[in-house]
């Protein structure tokens, strides 16, 4: 491997065999110490010393370290079609694979929007010849995702689409949400809202209060987000169908969505690490790395969200990748862009809910991988023998601190710039391919 | 009185906003404006105390009083004043903040003043520069000049502002006089009320220390000072209130509702007016009970003490 470039996707690979990591299964619900032996692209075999041809498999010592299934990213802007300034697939991958992210959902949100299976087809094609992560697309709810008409969900379905959402938008219309809802249950489809009732929030800059108002800023209330909860549990009861919430930032949300769990009602949901590590309070000086969608919000909801967390209320965790270039954000705050990248600090945030709150190891990581994969009812995020091997080797404790400047995604507008985390992927296998190396 | 340590000069290097201004800083350039005010009233000749000093006005919003009234205060000081509109200018051609402010900057002036339409631009503007900047409004955030000159109109018919009963009414949501007057007159110990429809009052509002009322009866008690906020024309017509005459009803100053403070309460506004809106024409007129004139003409001599205060003389 080039030393230079810590990338490779080259076709060919040699087999490998990870020896003395400890081996994080969230399916087995297990951390063991044990060699891991990767042949033809799949896991070959899990074991206590396996021993092999030294000439036939190349040897990586991880003592010390963490393997787990690599990250399964539901929450991920790609930039690319329409917005390659901001970010490309190549420039994603890039920053996934770093990161340890090896599964990609990409939002519909590029221009054009994915409201149709070509622009689908276009994408994948594209992350195949990149090769450093696998990329997953959803398609809008509604063309062009407008919120008026449903687009062609089953085409989309058939090309690969693992669910449905208008990416940053609420569908604001209920007929339109209970049509799409009751039309994806025929192909078992997963409809995935962004809550925020969007005549309320319109012109919002910051979560309505006391912050909003001492800034001079346009507000959002917070109950914006619950407001479409709740609604579309209605809904879902009704229809039925797979529905899962995306970025919750709200106590009532959460709140919501643990009741709606005990009832039976089929919901799942997910937030993102600036929930539960920030609050609004980050928006001092009007930093517009702090503006964000949902926004962040008071101290109270963060503590809920990860009592959320902890409690399994929350089934997921995802990055909330938006990049946005240097353009897009050195703005008066009221003009800048909403988002912040994540793919490449994804998994320290995660660890911190293990060494600051007590979060279980393996739930941590069952949070990026097992859970998500199992929301959207796709082959990854598990150890399982003879599936292909999406990896990471990470470093527990390995301390750093986050420069944004050496991030490989395009933009660097992290709302956790120069903060000092523990915790770091050190490889990360894609289809048996060592694809990444710190 | 308590004895006060007076300071030397201002000791920051800009004027953004009235929150986190210490009282000392405050009751220095309110001071400073007390000798322009006498000085104005004694013969008013140009000074030179900023000669060769260049000023820009940089105005990304319409304003004549405030706007003239800088030019006015920095020619009285000697300086040179450079006016720059945004409808003349290239920013209109899509130029960002950042990078006009990179261009002036250029050109090294000694003091910028920056009206912008937006919360939190003038900060923004004055991280890409080396010289002060005077925040002369951005959005509905601050303008702190105009709570000075308030307070100082105050201070000259009240003698102390300590201990005050005032109200602000009307729009305070989109209002950043009324934020700059709540931090300053808060911070020099003036119970400060809030006044208007609740659809005009931010949400917790009540952290900036006010007291919040919804109606002018209730409200009016016994105060003061009595600072009137002008509605804008976009937000009379069903957005934010019904109608002009409903909100005049119940909300507009005037010798009825007067009653209810003060026997000599006095009004402040600071412009332009809506007479028949916000403000019974007559009463605004009525010299005794309304210093809105008086109000522009401690204007020039704040803003005398703040270009001298931020300006650097060697």
């Amino acid at each position: 491997m080039n030393l230079k470039d810590p990338f490779n996707n080259r076709k060919q690979s040699p087999n490998y065999l990870l020896k003395n990591g400890f081996v994080i299964d969230p399916c087995k619900n297990k951390i063991e110490k044990k060699d891991i032996l990767i042949k033809n692209k799949v896991i070959e075999a899990i074991n206590k010393e396996i021993s092999v041809d030294p000439n036939e498999f190349e040897i990586i010592d991880c003592n010390n370290l963490y393997i787990s299934p690599g990250i399964v990213d539901m929450r991920v802007n790609l930039g690319e079609p329409g917005l390659e300034h901001k970010e490309t697939i190549k420039s994603a991958c890039m920053a996934a694979a770093s990161g340890g992210v090896t599964s990609m959902i990409c939002m519909p949100n590029t221009i054009p929007a994915i409201d149709q299976p070509a622009i689908i087809q276009s994408i994948q094609r594209k992350a195949r010849e990149v090769a450093l992560s696998k990329v997953f697309c959803t398609g809008c709810i509604t063309r062009g995702h407008e919120g008026n008409e449903i687009s062609e969900l089953q085409l989309m379905h058939e090309s690969g689409a693992v669910g449905f959402t208008d990416g940053n938008k609420s569908v604001a219309n209920a007929r339109v949400m209970k049509r799409a809802l009751n039309y994806v249950k025929s192909f078992n489809g997963l409809i995935i809202q962004h809550a925020e009732e969007p005549e309320l929030s319109a012109g919002g800059m910051v979560n309505e209060g006391e912050i909003s108002t001492r800034m001079g800023l346009a507000g959002i209330p917070s109950y914006c987000e619950a407001m479409i909860v709740e609604r579309d549990l209605w809904l879902v009861k009704d229809t039925e169908c797979r529905y899962h919430v995306s970025h919750i930032s709200t106590k009532e949300t959460v709140e919501i969505i643990r009741n709606a769990k005990e009832k039976g009602i089929y919901v799942t949901c997910d937030t993102a690490p600036p929930y539960f590590l920030l609050n609004e309070l980050s928006l001092e000086n009007y930093r517009t790395f702090s503006k964000l969608s949902p926004s962040l919000r008071t101290e109270e909801d963060r503590e809920k969200i990860v009592e959320g967390i902890l409690d399994g209320t929350i089934d997921a965790i995802v990055s909330d990748h938006t990049p946005q270039d240097q353009d897009a954000k050195r703005l008066p705050f009221n003009q800048a862009e909403f988002g912040g990248v994540g793919l490449e600090t994804l998994l320290p945030m995660i660890l911190s809910l293990v060494k600051n709150k007590n979060l279980d190891l393996i739930r941590a990581i069952s949070l990026v991988t097992k859970n998500p994969s199992e929301i959207l009812g796709l082959d990854v995020g598990k150890l399982n023998i003879k599936s292909e091997a999406d990896l990471m080797i990470f470093d527990l404790e390995k301390p750093w601190k986050i420069k944004p400047e050496k991030f490989y995604s395009k933009s660097k507008n992290s709302p956790f710039d120069s903060i000092l985390v523990e915790g770091r992927n050190l490889m990360t296998f894609v289809r048996g391919r060592l694809v990444y190396k710190f | 009185m308590k004895e006060e340590i007076k300071l030397k000069s201002y000791p920051h290097k800009h004027l953004l906003g009235i929150e986190g201004l210490l009282p000392d800083s405050i009751n220095f350039l309110l001071d400073l404006s007390q000798k322009y005010v006498i000085y104005l009233k004694d013969n008013g000749k140009k000074l030179n105390i900023l000669k060769n000093k260049t000023c820009i006005n940089l105005f990304f919003e319409n304003s004549t009083r405030t706007r003239t009234s800088f030019d006015l205060a920095g020619k009285k000081l000697g300086a040179d004043m450079l006016n720059i509109s945004v409808a003349s200018s290239s920013i209109k051609k899509g130029e960002t903040l950042i990078d006009t402010a990179m261009t002036l900057n250029a050109m090294q002036p000694d003091l910028i003043v920056v009206r912008h339409h937006d919360a939190g631009a003038v900060k923004l503007l004055s991280e890409k520069v080396n010289c002060g900047v005077i925040n002369a409004g951005d959005g509905p955030h601050e303008h702190p000049t105009q709570a000075l000159l308030d307070a100082l109109t105050i201070l000259s018919r009240k003698k102390t502002i300590s201990g005050l009963k005032i109200a602000i009414c009307g729009d305070i949501m989109h209002s950043r006089v009324a934020r700059s007057n709540i931090h300053l007159l808060n911070t020099l110990g003036a119970e400060v009320r809030v006044i208007g429809p609740a659809t005009l009052i931010p949400k917790d509002i009540e952290s900036l220390g006010v007291k919040v009322f919804y109606k002018m009866k209730d409200g009016l008690k016994d105060v003061d000072i009595i600072i009137m906020l002008r509605l804008q024309l976009e937000r009379m017509s069903g957005s934010f209130v019904p109608s002009i005459r409903e909100y005049f009803r119940f909300y507009g100053l005037n010798r009825d509702k007067l009653k209810y403070a003060q026997s000599d309460a006095l009004i402040l506004h600071p412009g332009p007016m809506n007479r028949g809106v916000e403000i019974d024409s007559e009463l605004a007129d009525d010299l005794d009970r309304s210093a809105i004139f008086e109000q522009v003409r401690m204007g020039v001599a704040v803003r005398m003490a703040c270009l001298k205060a931020l300006v650097k003389c060697n």
